[in-house]
């Protein structure tokens, strides 16, 4: 298909640097012509070739590795091998098993090395040369708005991974963006109800904020929904990323007034600082009569694994858990399973379904245009993905489903059973204005490459 | 002499049609699409530029990839707020990267050999921390700066161009335009170079290196002539940095970490410290591992060697995969130990050996000999006798006195 | 005040994990004059002896029993930790002190580790420029931490300290500190105080510190100079290698931590003045202090971000106003 019209545009550009034209821009046209499609990467011939961009090296990298089984597992499954996991529970589903659109799915895959600049030269290879009609994946918020606006002025649909910054569908969003995973926001609606719950409304917290956008967004969130439960906020303190020890910003925590301690990290940061909280013995102290607690809004299986037992009874929240007890999670997990032989993870599900939904979207929408599969996707209503009910809301192109409260469990089975379901919240409740956020997404048109 | 100009020129030529030709040449190894091009126009200019500090000088900066990102963050900021024609982007990145360059060099450039290493670190990582958090305003933190609709543009808004992705008056920085672009400011970036190594003040700078004592002993003050060379060279980092922003409307900060720093040094190594081409092969290999080898997944792998025999097959491909996609960090560690421990001339070294360029003497350590690029082999010889014959001296005698007198 | 006592303690334990690291960079820069950018490398491997070490004592025995599923799907795995089967309660003692008893481990494989690193590698660059041996070096560590990722993986893996001294001690009602940053602080001290008593008062050390000032005429006296200094090069290869098992139950080990540590530790080695041993403690724990100090909201406030840079600006600071260091040598790199 490609092979083709990359041959023309090498022998025209043969030709223009045979006949000496040394004028820079006179090749180009040529090739512009020869790029020339109805959309960007049009899928000809017998195959449609999406693009998982996931981190393979730096500090995400096992949870890309988590990632990328998934979306193998996504597209064994849209080409009918496999058992068939979620497309045996998705409802609606246009899907049919013998790929998209009769097309079978092949893939290539990137390094996004969890850096703004790698993840887009990784999504444009794909684009340019790779001829991806989707890219999709991700493990920070940072590098998905960068490969978001990249995808969208390129033409091409980017389904998000793991992102869970208020921007990825608010102020960044973008009309050729999509995501599946929640937002800060909802961490701190979903979570406030059960902090009231369990540690009291008469609280002072102290947050400790990983000192970048994500971080902010988050701290942000978490503090306007606790202050709305009537707690106190005693102090906000940004720590730089990567500080590796933060005893310096956890002794001053205890004579501070504050009887709760908020983590607003993520990754390594976080399994860090929970770590040497734990060890200065916060979870021992009493502050103003009562027990002292800590939070961590967001946490995942792999950083659950690297906080080890200092996780236990730490309340957070999560996008998915393998232990929810709908048939869609347990078909999923099993699938998971029996490939690789590990439960999947939080990245895992949402990579998987992402796939799904955007092969689904096609195949309802009848054709791999961006215009009409944005379409297909806005507003699309559906059930059997693992979250329940679930909305793609057409204003932000963000999923609204359950919000899970997760706590990490106390005395686990093994080393996958870290935590505990605490509570689902309903999507009615995390769900918002997204007039709140502002941005806007921008035309949906299609493009031309190039 | 004269040899050597002609031999110039043509080495330009054969330069300037591989940066036309190059979508062919790159295609059957799988870069032939415009942003790898792109990337290896651009950090070939970057490498090129470092390679007049550390190739001429043997001052090994450890902090390059601040200017780069300083330029970026200045062509975002003036397709923000200027146009987003991108040659005010690229003045201004280039000027306000020289500018940044003379305070840290000045600064660095009181310390020599690891101090000055050292230094010129510590400066790059402050300016990364700062960037990336307190000076979130300025740079947009961890998502990076980046052009929106809704910037102002006042000169394009005042003569009612719109738009707002980069252009060179209307022609697009996108696909292969962008990169035709990025390829002559390398030609032209990389005819300076020639230009500067053949020049007195390159030969001021390699007999720096060469024994900066003995020119302290004739009363010669150097800094001056290290300092030049540091800015020409922090702005040629700006000008690559200008380029990026350009082509790919995003400034973020971790282009200036030091990792990002110190893949700069090794392009440089790689391709032959001191030589005019090597730089901008070091580069396009380092860029070539990082966006081919770290795509290759274990499934493509297979079917690429589904005609080795059923028994070996597995075991051909499990071992290979450790070596390829997310393990394209340890090839390029292996790649990069060989060519320190046996070339240390780099990948330009390996050229002339097997080519058998007569006079190649060993090279003993990175960047060691002046007089090892095919075409530059005879300058050393040569060059005294040009002195002569041109008014330049004197001027360089007249600058040596100046700074002998500032001293 | 308590806030300040507290500010001084972090700076003790951070300082003793700089001391540790930056004690065998300067030794080995004084010795054999190599800028050995690997250093970090071998912080993170003896940080992993402690992984492997745990692993390996609570190794477990599977059975699997095909007849009950896991809920993804794999036949059930009944795993009883073998060390503990074998030995009892003194197997459990074991894998508790897993940390303290991977030392047995880490000093010979660290040994090992760090003479073959010498005499296959480091030692042809003696003669050439530094430029040269940070750059061999800087391949070296890519490839050392990338070796662990693959057995290892990337996240990081949580090392607890023995249940004896995880807890905190409590020494006012307001201030409580870890045991074991306690531990931490002591056996960094100790360590430094055992090199620089082998240095100061063996023979060998001696001989080393002679060899140092002036190798020619140590080499005259017939004595084989550079037997000793790759002794000493494995020496600070197992310092640096404990300072990183001991670290593990403060930041959970990953493959990359040698690399965060080792822009950090030159900074504390060209404080303290390269090649100086008293230098390279008295900057680390200065430079500790110095950065729990800048990190306390006061100061946070005056100057937003100074926590982010302290350290570099340091740096930049003493090497224009005293370039040899705090304690160099007069007239080491002084230009």
């Amino acid at each position: 298909m490609t092979k083709s019209k990359i041959i023309v545009s090498r022998r025209t550009l043969l030709k223009t640097g045979l006949a000496g034209v040394a004028t820079v821009a006179a090749p180009t046209f040529f090739i512009r012509d020869a790029w020339a499609d109805d959309f960007c990467n049009m899928p000809k011939g017998d195959t449609v070739t999406f693009g998982f961009n996931v981190p393979q090296t730096g500090a995400y990298a096992d949870e890309g590795a988590d990632e990328l089984r998934a979306y193998q597992l996504a597209v064994k499954h849209l080409n009918g091998e496999g058992d068939g996991g979620m497309l045996k529970t998705m409802k609606p589903l246009a899907l049919k098993g013998n790929g998209v659109l009769g097309k079978k799915v092949a893939y290539v895959t990137g390094d996004t090395q969890t850096k703004s600049d790698a993840a887009r030269a990784s999504a444009k290879r794909m684009i340019e040369k790779d001829g991806v009609v989707m890219v999709t994946g991700g493990s920070s918020s940072g590098v998905a708005v960068a490969v978001q606006s990249l995808c969208h002025d390129a033409g091409v649909i980017f389904m998000a991974g793991l992102t869970h910054s208020n921007d990825t569908t608010g102020k960044d969003k973008r009309a050729y963006g999509f995501r599946h995973f929640f937002n800060a926001y909802m961490s701190g609606v979903a979570l406030g109800p059960v902090l009231a719950e369990n540690y009291g409304k008469d609280r002072a917290a102290y947050h400790l904020t990983a000192d970048y956008t994500w971080g902010w967004t988050q701290e942000e969130s978490i503090k306007n929904a606790t202050e709305q439960l009537g707690w106190k906020t005693i102090k906000t303190v940004r720590t730089p990323l990567g500080a590796g020890d933060f005893s310096q910003y956890i002794t001053p925590v205890v004579n501070s007034g504050a009887d709760v301690l908020i983590l607003n990290h993520y990754g390594k940061d976080m399994i860090n600082s929970l770590t040497q909280a734990v060890q200065f013995g916060l979870r021992e102290k009493m502050a103003n009569g009562k027990k002292f607690e800590i939070v961590v809004p967001l946490f995942s299986e792999l950083m659950a694994q690297g906080a080890g037992d200092n996780i236990k009874g730490i309340l957070g929240t999560a996008n998915w858990d393998w232990k929810l007890t709908d048939d869609a999670t347990k078909t999923f997990t099993k699938s998971f399973g029996a490939a690789y032989g590990t439960p999947p993870s939080q990245a895992a599900q949402t990579c998987y379904v992402q796939a799904i939904l955007y092969a689904d979207a096609c195949e309802r929408a009848g054709t791999f245009n961006p215009t009409e599969v944005i379409k297909a996707l806005e507003g699309f209503e559906f059930d059997g993905l693992g979250n329940g009910k679930t909305l793609y809301r057409a204003a932000d192109h963000q999923c609204f489903k359950e919000v899970l409260v997760v706590k990490g469990k106390a005395n686990p089975k093994d080393k996958y059973d870290l935590l505990e379901i605490v509570k689902n919240v309903p999507a009615a409740d995390v769900t918002y204005d997204p007039a709140i956020f502002g941005g806007e997404l921008g035309s949906s048109a299609a493009k031309k490459c190039g | 002499m004269r040899n050597t100009k002609v031999r110039d020129v043509i080495l330009l030529g054969c330069f300037a049609v591989a940066a036309v030709a190059a979508p062919l040449l790159a295609a059957p190894f799988g870069a032939g699409y415009p942003d790898l091009l792109v990337k290896f126009a651009i950090f070939g200019i970057f490498a090129v530029g470092f390679n007049i500090l550390f190739g001429l000088t043997g001052y090994l900066s450890f902090g390059h990839a601040v200017f780069l990102g300083v330029g970026s963050y200045a062509a975002v900021w003036s397709f923000k707020l200027v146009s987003v024609n991108i040659l005010p982007a690229v003045i201004g990145a280039i000027l306000v990267s020289g500018l940044f360059a003379l305070a840290i060099g000045y600064v660095s450039l009181r310390r020599s050999g690891i101090y000055f290493s050292i230094l010129t670190l510590a400066f790059a990582q402050m300016c990364y921390n700062l960037a990336y958090s307190v000076l979130t305003p300025i740079t947009n933190g961890e998502t990076g700066l980046r052009v929106l609709r809704d910037d102002p543009r006042y000169l394009d808004s005042a003569v009612g161009v719109l738009g707002q992705s980069p252009s060179l008056f209307g022609l697009p920085m996108t696909g292969w335009t962008g990169y035709y672009v990025c390829a002559a400011v390398l030609v032209v970036a990389f005819a300076f170079s020639v230009a500067i190594f053949r020049s007195p003040f390159g030969m001021t700078l390699r007999a720096i290196k060469t024994n900066q004592n003995r020119m302290g002993y004739t009363g010669f003050n150097s800094r001056p002539y290290l300092l030049t060379a540091f800015v020409i060279s922090g702005m040629y980092a700006g000008l690559a940095g200008s380029l990026m922003a350009a082509t790919d409307p995003l400034a973020g900060a971790e282009r200036m970490q030091w990792t990002a720093s110190g893949e700069v040094v090794l392009m440089t190594i790689l391709g032959g410290a001191g030589t005019l081409l090597g730089p901008v092969l070091g580069s396009g290999v380092i860029k070539y591992f990082e966006n081919i080898f770290s795509a290759y997944n274990e499934a493509q792998l297979g079917t690429t060697l589904s005609f080795l025999p059923e028994s070996i097959h597995d075991g051909v491909v499990k071992t290979l995969s450790l070596f390829v996609g997310e393990g394209w960090q340890l090839t390029l560690g292996l790649l990069f130990m060989v060519v320190v421990i046996f070339l240390p001339g780099g990948i330009m070294e390996g050229v002339m050996r097997v080519f058998r360029v007569k006079h190649t003497p060993p090279v003993k350590s990175l960047g060691d000999s002046a007089q090892r690029d095919i075409v530059g082999e005879s300058v050393i010889e040569e060059m005294p006798a040009d002195y002569g014959a041109h008014p330049a001296p004197e001027k360089a005698l007249a600058e040596a006195k100046i700074g002998t007198t500032a001293q | 005040m308590d806030a300040i006592l507290l500010q001084i303690m972090n700076g003790l334990d951070k300082g003793g994990a700089y001391a540790l690291i930056a004690l065998g960079l300067t030794l080995v820069f004084g010795t054999l004059g190599v800028v050995n950018f690997a250093h970090g490398a071998l912080f993170m491997l003896g940080a992993f002896c402690a992984v492997a070490m745990n692993k390996f004592l609570s190794y477990e025995t599977v059975v699997v029993d095909p007849t009950q599923l896991t809920p993804w799907g794999s036949p059930l795995e009944i795993r009883t930790p073998y060390v503990q089967a074998l030995l009892g309660d003194w197997g459990k003692f074991l894998i508790d002190y897993s940390v303290p008893v991977s030392i047995l481990l880490a000093i010979p494989v660290m040994l090992i580790i760090s003479l073959i690193m010498e005499r296959g590698l480091i030692r042809f660059f003696y003669k050439r420029p530094h430029a040269d041996q940070i750059l061999v070096t800087f391949g070296l560590a890519i490839i050392l931490q990338e070796i662990v990722k693959q057995f290892f993986g990337a996240n990081p893996i949580p090392q607890t300290a023995p249940s004896a001294v995880s807890g905190s001690l409590a020494i006012t009602s307001a201030i409580s500190y870890p045991y074991w940053r306690i531990v931490y602080f002591l056996f960094s001290l100790g360590v430094v105080a055992a090199v620089m008593a082998f240095l100061r008062f063996t023979t060998f050390g001696m001989v080393v510190r002679a060899g140092t000032q002036d190798r020619e005429t140590v080499g005259l006296l017939g004595i084989n100079i550079q037997r000793r200094f790759t002794i000493v090069f494995g020496l600070a290869g197992v310092v640096a290698g404990l300072a990183g098992l001991m670290y593990t139950p403060i930041v959970p080990p990953d493959y990359h931590m040698g690399m965060d540590f080792l822009v950090l530790s030159f900074v504390v080695v060209v404080v303290g003045g390269m090649g100086s041993l008293p230098g390279a403690v008295l900057a680390g724990f200065l430079l500790g202090i110095l950065q729990s100090f800048a990190s306390m909201n006061e100061v946070k406030s005056i100057l937003p971000g100074i926590d982010q840079i302290i350290i570099y600006l340091v740096a930049v600071v003493i090497l224009l106003v005293r370039p040899r260091g705090l304690m160099g040598r007069k007239g080491i790199m002084e230009s």
